[in-house]
């Protein structure tokens, strides 16, 4: 038989409406927040050297963020978007897989990024949009992408990674690799036409991929209540035949434990997860917003007070495997670090003109060709008015 | 008479089809209580109750399927998509249904009463994705009204218009001059023609054509040229579709010369269009090829946007090679 629906299930004589009260989902959490654990909690595996190394991808992530934030307001960048609150989510997340598990991000996963090991000077060349910016200058600050790191590189049109992650891990099966695909996405994008179709053609193809939603409360100025009327992401992974679990998104625990055992599902048994991670927006949306216009400050204090890098701090020392001191310390380090860097990238030209026509196919048709000659041409006349590239057009 | 930059003046715009018209509603991301990430539809929510101004849920898709179903119903729906680069989710619910709607069904029904809002081009240091200029997919469908205004007031006219017109229009922002663009707005309630195009400046050498926040690139180029003695004259298109090639083809015999600025693309532009229709209809006036002065065709760069724009010196440098011919 090939009608495999489920016509004679569970039959009732009188209507029955279901509704969310059917569909409970739980939130997996297990520090709270005074950092020690729930006495029935079962941890992840982690050892001192992955932790040390998430709390300090936290530090250097806050460290970025706040130093790029500032150097928006001083005019050095034109744009900047930080994580900040949600550190817990994507670094505890990417920290639960293999090196070469492919990421596809959003826009606000940095951390991720930090985490696989991108330098500072490559965030800050990436940021300048300068010649040595992998992208070659061509996009907006934030948009990162590493080949080296599995990091698909960033595209702003919302929810266009998900349909593709479905399908790059339909590749990574069919060519039997032992990876998955992490997709990120926030819960204002999960309204795009692309998250459902994403979801659904994962369920039908039993493909390696974990779907990690970062609701954060907000789509800019649009708070989560009235992007959707159900309860949150979670229960849609449900509807599409997806193992579904939504986690503390502060809790970085809970995130890594959830995220190795989804890792689990999605490589041993083809078994795509959607992860719900509940966390918040702290900052603005980006160095273009002010939430103010939008939401009180109380809510965001509220919020403040359930920092996911503090609640983490909190265990390690517990733990005694950090110090106050340390903290200290490594901060300052982080601080020097990035100011070093983004002093380096501030002097590296921007890219030669012919970044503007390569890279648009493999090789240079004739009228990029031919367009490009033009534009050559023309620089040469007016060289006061192309002054990133006039002095140099004539080494192209 | 009020001094209003081009965000007051379609606020204004959108407040005076809302007073006007009780069915008329305006929606999209962010546009509700916030007023939209440009601020277009600020105070709006708080004038007209959330049940005629209000945020949708994050999908251009949805948005226009949703808006072409108000509209079906014969209320007036006004929808922002918040960039214009992000209208492509959208592009099934526009080009196969908004477009289609009235002529598939013998005119039993129609979706004349939507309008689209959507803030296009660069110069905000946007890159590929808060900076395209996609008109030129538009144009290309029957059944859709296009229009694109160059300074607050014409915005303001030409938006009232849009809402008001019995057809599905497209009415593209220029963002660029959102804040930048500031002039005398009258006050009253008044319409501007579409489907017709402006002559802002007389001139007898050469016409130069071009819409939206390009216009400024061919009054600079024609500045230059003034100074050459080269005599321009200048015309804002204002619409794209269905766009006024009478008053293009009456200057172009006048000057036998024509060039055409667009930020879109070259290839497949809207600039193709009107060098084809032109020819057509002027080809024993013309006394040198018709000209395009375009953004490249390449993705809409970050760092090198400044190289990739079609601005007033190469305009000027195809006014010159037009003379010289
Ligand atoms: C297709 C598309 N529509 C609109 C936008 C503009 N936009 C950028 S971010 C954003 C909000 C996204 O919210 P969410 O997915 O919750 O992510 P968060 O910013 O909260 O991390 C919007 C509307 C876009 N980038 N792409
Ligand atoms: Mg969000």
């Amino acid at each position: 038989m090939s009608d495999k629906r489920l016509t004679d299930a569970h039959i009732v004589h009188d209507s029955v409406f279901v509704d969310a009260s059917a569909l409970q989902i739980p939130t997996l959490r297990i520090l709270q927040e005074d950092g020690t654990p729930y006495s029935d909690a079962v941890l992840p595996v982690l050892d001192k050297t992955l932790a040390l190394k998430i709390y300090d991808t936290f530090l250097f992530i806050r460290a970025l963020d706040e130093r790029m934030l500032a150097s928006q307001r001083q005019g050095r960048i034109s744009f900047y978007m930080t994580e900040t609150g949600e550190e817990a989510a994507d670094i505890g997340s990417t920290a639960a897989l293999q090196d070469d598990d492919m990421i596809m991000a959003q826009y606000r996963e940095q951390g991720a990024l930090a985490f696989r090991g991108f330098t500072p000077d490559q965030f800050m060349n990436q940021i300048f949009s300068n010649e040595q910016d992998l992208g070659k200058g061509r996009q907006m600050p934030i948009h990162y992408g590493s080949r080296q790191l599995h990091y698909m590189t960033v595209s702003s049109p919302l929810g266009t990674q998900l349909p593709q992650a479905t399908g790059y891990a339909f590749a990574l099966k069919a060519q039997q690799k032992p990876n998955c695909v992490i997709c990120y996405f926030g819960e204002g994008a999960a309204s795009e036409g692309d998250f459902h179709a994403a979801l659904n053609m994962a369920g039908v193809f039993k493909v390696p991929v974990i779907f990690f939603c970062r609701n954060n409360g907000y789509a800019i100025s649009t708070p989560a209540h009235e992007q959707y009327a159900g309860d949150g992401i979670a229960p849609r992974g449900i509807g599409y035949g997806l193992k579904t679990l939504r986690v503390d998104g502060n809790d970085v625990l809970a995130v890594l434990k959830a995220t190795q055992e989804a890792r689990k599902l999605a490589v041993e048994q083809h078994q795509p997860v959607l992860i719900e991670a509940m966390t918040y927006r702290l900052g603005a949306h980006s160095s273009s917003d002010d939430p103010s216009g939008y939401r009180n400050k109380s809510e965001e204090d509220t919020w403040r007070a359930k920092c996911p890098v503090m609640r983490f701090k909190k265990w390690l020392i517990h733990q005694d495997w950090w110090t106050e001191a340390d903290d200290e310390q490594r901060k300052q380090q982080h601080r020097d670090q990035i100011m070093t860097a983004m002093k380096k990238a501030e002097k590296v030209p921007a890219p030669p003109l012919r970044d503007l026509f390569t890279d648009v196919y493999d090789q240079l048709p004739w009228h990029l060709q031919e367009q490009q000659q033009a534009l050559i041409e023309h620089i040469r006349k007016y060289p006061q008015a192309y002054s990133k590239t006039a002095g140099r057009v004539d080494h192209e | 008479m009020s001094k209003m930059n081009l965000l007051q003046a379609i606020n204004n715009a959108l407040d005076i089809a809302m007073s006007t018209d009780p069915s008329a509603l305006c929606f999209g991301e962010d546009v509700g209580h916030f007023g939209g990430v440009f601020r277009a539809t600020s105070h709006l929510q708080e004038k007209f109750g959330k049940a005629r101004c209000f945020n949708t849920p994050l999908t251009e898709q949805g948005i226009l399927g949703f808006a072409n179903g108000i509209a079906a119903q014969g209320m007036t729906a006004i929808a922002e998509i918040q960039f214009a680069d992000y209208i492509f989710p959208a592009f099934d619910q526009i080009v196969n249904e908004s477009a289609k709607f009235r002529y598939r069904s013998g005119n039993q029904f129609d979706v004349g009463g939507l309008t689209i809002r959507t803030p296009y081009g660069g110069g905000i240091n946007g890159a590929h994705y808060h900076s395209q200029s996609p008109e030129a997919y538009f144009t290309h469908t029957p059944g859709l009204k296009i229009v694109v205004p160059r300074n607050p007031e014409q915005a303001k006219g030409l938006l009232l218009a849009s809402i008001r017109d019995p057809n599905p229009v497209i009415f593209f922002e220029p963002k660029k001059l959102y804040r930048a663009a500031v002039g005398e707005v009258p006050d009253e309630d008044y319409q501007l023609p579409l489907g017709q195009a402006e002559v802002v400046r007389e001139g007898s050498d050469i016409t130069l054509v071009a819409w939206g926040a390009q216009m400024e690139a061919i009054e600079q180029a024609a500045q230059l040229a003034e100074k050459d003695g080269i005599s321009c004259e200048l015309i804002d298109l204002r619409s794209l579709l269905p766009w006024d090639r009478d008053t293009l083809a009456h200057s172009v015999r006048k000057t036998g010369r024509l060039i055409i600025n667009h930020e879109a693309p070259k290839t497949s532009g809207f600039g193709a269009e009107i060098a084809a229709s032109i020819q057509e209809a002027c080809f024993l006036h013309l006394e040198s090829p018709i000209l395009r002065v375009t953004g490249l065709d390449t993705p809409f760069p970050l760092a090198l946007e400044k190289e990739y724009m079609p601005d007033h010196l190469k305009t000027y440098e195809a006014i010159l090679a037009s003379m010289n011919y």
